[in-house]
């Protein structure tokens, strides 16, 4: 006679809820933190940054000229032209080498992205030249920005 | 008459000898009855004692040896309290075979029997080994162990992906995208000699380096926007896939495909990020053929 195995049916609809109370507790395997630094996906990440800085920016200062006189603030270019003069050299230089790096960087990858819209320049080695000359070009002229 | 008998029959073989061609010889095995070696045999022999033999040392520590650490993901579904951790492991990488996939298997062939891991042809082709390797996703089996034994390997599964056990990841959602593509051929009409449809040449070269591909999900689980989109996002490799069926001039159903895939999250969460390319094994170029289909949908 055999011996009975030590298992029992379970009805479909049972099993089910045995899998999804196990899949509750599966982890998730790391992503981010692991993943290798890769000029790739580092200038993707960079590119959505700068763009939500520079529009954010945007729309905050936007926003903060309309309510200006309702709060008495004082944003018009004049007081602003005087406040920015009265800071010291290097804040100056580091003020608008600030500024001008996201915006020439999201410029010069946006027309990196462009390139890549007609199917162009989408080869492992085109993608990292492009990505670095994005980088040097940007450093460059924000350096140059900075010192006019 | 018995001893006759045998008589003529210990005649019969030599005269067949001299009939039968060389090559057709055959000899037979002959066992003597060791009765006929006598005392020889039975005589005891004493051992030559340990003093006139010399002695063999237990294996000392290999000199040459090159000692590689691995770092290895364990989570195990039979106590799932438990946080999954990195287990290091210490391997003589001169007695490893050169790829990752060897060291994973002779840790579990001689370390550590419940390190968990899939892998199949070991050669690259079936895609059951992939995993994160040094930060990148690849193949264990097309990966070089890294000779500096100074830098230490670290091994996860797939990035963001549901962990089955240490370095399996579940694929279930993967597979069913790929399910979704329809990745066959789709055609109502017949060729006009009704043998198989035939494509020229020049159609035939548009699906290199798309039918390579092995579905191993390396670009998939390399792609940030898949992992924070996978529910809806079809990612990489099912991308490439669906581009292999719009580029076969065979298929019939390209208006379908491509009205499948018209909408915000199935395609266009793709934002060029280009993991994808960078990271697959096989050489293929899934970002490329992304765009393709970005190109075909936006001129049509």
């Amino acid at each position: 006679m055999p011996t009975p195995a030590a298992s029992q049916t379970v009805k479909e609809l049972d099993a089910y809820h045995i899998l999804e109370a196990q899949r509750r507790n599966r982890p998730v395997s790391p992503h981010l933190s692991v993943y290798k630094a890769q000029i790739s996906w580092y200038l993707s990440g960079l590119n959505r940054i700068t763009g939500s800085v520079l529009s954010g920016g945007f729309y905050v200062f936007g926003a903060a000229y309309l309510c200006a006189p309702l709060f008495g603030w004082h944003l018009e270019s004049a007081s602003m032209a005087a406040a920015f003069g009265s800071l010291p050299v290097t804040a100056k230089v580091l003020l608008k080498f600030g500024i001008a790096m996201p915006f020439t960087f999201h410029s010069y990858n946006g027309v990196r992205h462009l390139m890549w819209d007609t199917g162009r320049g989408l080869t492992n080695k085109e993608v990292v030249r492009t990505g670095w000359t994005v980088v040097g070009l940007s450093v460059v002229s924000s350096g140059i920005l900075a010192m006019m | 008459m018995a001893s006759l008998v045998r008589s003529t029959t210990r005649l019969l073989p030599s005269t067949r000898t001299l009939l039968r061609p060389p090559h057709l010889a055959r000899t037979y095995a002959t066992v003597e009855p060791l009765s006929n070696l006598g005392e020889a045999m039975s005589a005891s022999q004493h051992p030559t004692p340990e003093s006139k033999t010399s002695t063999i040392p237990e294996p000392s520590k290999d000199k040459e040896s090159k000692i590689k650490t691995f770092h290895i993901y364990r989570w195990s579904p039979d106590t799932p309290s438990e946080k999954p951790k990195m287990q290091s492991y210490t391997l003589d990488i001169n007695k490893t075979g050169p790829m990752v996939l060897d060291a994973l298997i002779r840790i579990k062939n001689e370390v550590d029997p419940t390190l968990t891991f899939r892998r199949s042809c070991r050669e690259g082709i079936c895609g059951s080994c992939a995993m994160n390797i040094d930060g990148v996703n690849t193949l264990a089996c097309l990966c070089r162990i890294p000779t500096d034994t100074k830098q230490e390997t670290r091994i996860y599964p797939l990035p963001h992906t549901y962990v089955v056990k240490d370095l399996v990841p579940d694929l279930t959602q993967f597979y069913k995208q790929y399910k979704s593509i329809k990745p066959y051929l789709q055609r109502e009409t017949k060729s006009e000699d009704g043998r198989e449809n035939r494509q020229s040449p020049a159609d035939r070269k548009r699906l290199d380096g798309l039918y390579e591909c092995i579905l191993c999900a390396c670009c998939s689980t390399s792609c940030p926007s898949y992992w924070w989109n996978s529910e809806e996002y079809l990612g990489p490799a099912v991308l490439l896939q669906s581009y292999r069926w719009l580029a076969d001039s065979r298929d019939e159903h390209k208006e379908e495909r491509k009205s499948m895939l018209d909408n915000s999250m199935s395609l266009y969460r793709c934002h060029t990020i280009m993991n994808c390319s960078r990271t697959c094994p096989k050489g293929l170029n899934p970002g490329k053929a992304i765009q393709e289909i970005k190109k075909s949908m936006a001129f049509t």
